[in-house]
């Protein structure tokens, strides 16, 4: 059980030190400046109505070119070696820009589920692909606060899979699938081939445009069984997932702050910019002391994600933060925009969706500190 | 051995000493004493901080050569971490030691680093801050205390001190008035120290709506500072204090959310006597009030990281946030112990575990009003961190 002191310097958190050593900078300052440019808001509306809702040429540079897909991934499989802080920085930087192409699909969470889970065959066999860009797996984004359960595929007697994977982002690209189902009491994870008999992958309209939402119906569908997780390896890949996604919303929320400040400095009303109104610097000062405290939660975590330390309630309580953080910063550029917030033309329309279409992602707020107080307040 | 390693012994050296220290006598000091908690034995603790002193524990960031211990801020942190853990008491010495004692390290003339550093190291001299004024609360540059000097060189002080913490227990005074008549605003102020113990300083204790007496009035009348206890030059008031404001965000506020977490400890353990935790409301905000202990935790180690190797504390962004972020946090769980509480926290509580709970909630009220008030941080985290213009004067 979990104490409000046990949250205090464990051996691991004396260890920990938030401060980005000089690789770490690089791979951020790099994934800014060739984001800056290849994802800007002109390529972001661009890629969003593309078919398949990317330009692959974007995904090329990040997946082959960059090696952003191989940054976690063991060198001995051609990846880099680095892990948690670095594919964070990713992730902030492809959060910032809206990134339009599978990263948090491919390069996070399918190199998570199997680094984590997997046993090393199969970590043989799969991540050198994933490492080098070539192969693109789809995870879905669970939206259940208990994560990857299984839940709603089931395997049959003879190994086939039958149900629905729902939230399945970037499945349309994807060479296979790595979906979660039901076996035996517990969670097992499956990669389906995109070209398998029984799996018929349908489009999902979302709002939110950016990211590519599918779900996938199986027939008694044939999969190979990559993973059978320990609680303890679920859990941790869970984390890790949260982790994730919650630098990305850091990443959006940050950017909802920048576009407002850029906004609200060049907008002139009553003879003066709108920045110069106590009441905008007092919300946009409060919006800063969100995300630096979303900012805090991200980095610590990924820091203490980088050693063997329990993360579980870390991870939570970064996507919590995160996630709200990037909710109320997308509708406050939208509000501190004015007239021209509530447009299609303006960005902050594309931030704000897509930070609404991620609020239950691997749990809401709610569910996540629910699961924190569950921890905290276990009988002793 | 690696640093970690270090710092592991670090820590039990300190849970050691603590353990052995922080008892017989001084055991009814556990947990108390801090703000909001002032009144609780204060000669007792004046007592804690010589035993303090006799092991070495005060000054542990101060330069070597000025009898402290040159350790790094992350050592210091380490420090004010193990100290809460183990509860020691809000420490009498803390201004002495984390304000002017920096402030006469950086500015002060060799004269007066002797005179003063030593009796604030081994507990024998006690400080307060008079700074605030009636009419120079936020607007600190509106100083309108007055000082002069005498055809002896003397300096003598004519004003009003408000809102100054420990005056009743402290030997000194460190001020800014304004020695410059004609001047306004920052320019034109020294920095003067005085003894408290004088015909002209009158102290009056200023009643909170907690019911205790933490601050109080100082009066001036003219009151004497001898020629020598002048800090930096007259005019450069602005510029010393200042100096000391940066500090002021040291190594022990990184500590306090071990205190924090305590107090947390304390909702809950009345969360589970009472069955407030199977509210699923308050569940959610004990929820909330943890996670903003790990924000508060990683923030800090942020602080550290971008600063630590300079010892001191910029204005980075993370920074820039830290006092609006705590104080915030605190008001707020000052409010969730009353709602855990519920109707038995109306009444002032017997049971010294409800009635801290009541402490917090009451004195939680001036955290986002003293140091900076909310309204300041704001335009501070605007201005500083965002770049928005500055606030017109008048």
């Amino acid at each position: 059980m979990l104490t409000t002191m046990s949250y205090a310097p464990s051996t691991s958190d004396v260890a920990v030190n938030l401060a980005f050593n000089d690789e770490q900078l690089m791979i951020r300052d790099a994934a800014a400046d060739y984001l800056v440019r290849a994802s800007d808001s002109a390529a972001v509306r661009s890629a969003m109505v593309a078919p398949a809702a990317w330009d692959p040429a974007v995904w090329q540079v990040v997946a082959q070119e960059l090696g952003w897909c191989g940054v976690a991934v063991g060198e001995a499989h051609g990846g880099l070696g680095l892990g948690p802080v670095e594919l964070s920085l990713l992730q902030e930087q492809a959060g910032r820009r809206l990134l339009c192409a599978p990263f948090l699909s491919s390069g996070c969470l399918a190199v998570t589920v199997l680094n984590e889970c997997a046993d090393s065959g199969l970590q043989d066999r799969l991540l050198p692909g994933l490492a080098a860009g070539q192969c693109q797996l789809a995870v879905p984004l669970a939206t259940s606060a208990a994560g990857w359960t299984g839940d709603g595929v089931s395997v049959a007697a003879d190994g086939s899979l039958s149900g629905t994977v729902s939230h399945l982002a970037w499945g349309a690209t994807a060479q296979a699938w790595l979906v979660p189902a039901r076996e035996d009491g517990a969670v097992a994870w499956y990669l389906i081939d995109q070209a398998a008999e029984g799996a018929d992958l349908q489009a999902l309209e979302s709002w939110d445009l950016t990211r590519p939402m599918t779900q996938l119906q199986l027939k008694a569908a044939r999969g190979e069984r990559i993973a059978s997780p320990t609680p303890q390896q679920a859990d941790r890949a869970l984390a890790l997932a949260r982790l994730y996604l919650a630098a990305e919303q850091l990443g959006g929320a940050q950017q909802c702050l920048d576009m407002t400040l850029a906004y609200l400095a060049e907008r002139h009303q009553f003879g003066r910019p709108l920045a110069s109104f106590q009441a905008l610097k007092h919300r946009c000062a409060e919006l800063m002391v969100q995300v630096e405290a979303a900012r805090s939660a991200v980095y610590g975590a990924a820091f203490a994600a980088a050693g063997d330390a329990d993360i579980r309630l870390d991870c939570a309580a970064a996507r919590m933060l995160a996630g709200e953080a990037f909710q109320r910063c997308a509708g406050e550029a939208i509000q501190l925009h004015g007239g021209v917030g509530f447009t299609w033309e303006y960005d902050p329309q594309l931030y704000f969706k897509r930070a609404w279409a991620s609020r239950y992602v691997f749990g809401d707020a709610s569910a996540l500190r629910a699961l924190i107080a569950t921890d905290l307040l276990a009988d002793p | 051995m690696n640093p970690s390693d270090n710092d592991k012994i670090f820590r039990q050296e300190i849970a050691d000493w603590m353990a052995g220290h922080l008892r017989a006598e001084f055991a009814v000091l556990q947990h108390r004493g801090g703000p909001g908690d002032e009144e609780a034995h204060p000669a007792l603790r004046k007592a804690w901080e010589r035993e303090l002193a006799a092991a070495g524990w005060t000054g542990i960031g101060w330069p070597t050569q000025h009898g402290g211990r040159g350790l790094s801020l992350a050592q210091q942190v380490i420090f004010h971490e193990e100290y809460a853990r183990a509860g020691g008491p809000g420490r009498m010495g803390h201004i002495g030691e984390g304000l002017i004692g920096p402030t006469l390290i950086a500015y002060g003339s060799v004269a007066q680093q002797q005179r003063f550093l030593p009796r604030i190291l081994d507990g024998s001299e006690f400080w307060c801050q008079g700074y605030s004024e009636p009419a120079a609360g936020s607007d600190l540059g509106n100083v309108q205390t007055r000082c002069w000097q005498d055809a002896d060189g003397h300096w003598r002080v004519k004003g009003h001190k408000i809102w100054t913490s420990l005056a009743q227990d402290s030997d000194w005074i460190f001020i800014l008035a304004r020695c410059e008549p004609e001047s306004r605003g920052p320019r034109g102020l020294a920095f003067l120290l005085l003894p408290l113990a004088q015909p002209g300083i009158r102290i009056e204790p200023i009643r909170q709506l907690s019911g205790s007496s933490e601050f109080n009035e100082v009066f001036f009348d003219n009151a004497v500072a001898q020629a020598d206890h002048l800090v930096g030059a007259p005019g450069e008031g602005w510029r010393v204090a200042m100096g000391l404001l940066a500090v002021e965000r040291g190594a022990s506020t990184l500590g306090q959310q071990m205190h924090f977490a305590h107090e947390l400890e304390l909702v809950i353990e009345q969360a589970r006597r009472n069955g407030s935790d199977r509210d699923p409301l308050l569940r959610d905000r004990i929820a909330a009030a943890w996670c903003g202990l790990r924000v508060m935790r990683a923030n800090a180690l942020r602080m550290l990281a971008s600063d630590g190797a300079n010892d001191t504390l910029s204005l980075s962004r993370e920074a820039l946030i830290y006092k609006y972020y705590w104080s915030n946090w605190h008001r707020d769980l000052g409010e969730l112990a009353m709602d855990v509480l519920g109707p038995v926290g109306d009444v002032p509580s017997d049971d010294p575990s409800i009635r801290r709970l009541q402490q917090i909630f009451f004195f939680s009220r001036a955290d986002t009003i003293y140091a900076g008030s909310n309204e300041i941080q704001l335009n501070l985290i605007a201005e500083r961190g965002l770049n928005m213009p500055r606030e017109p004067r008048g």
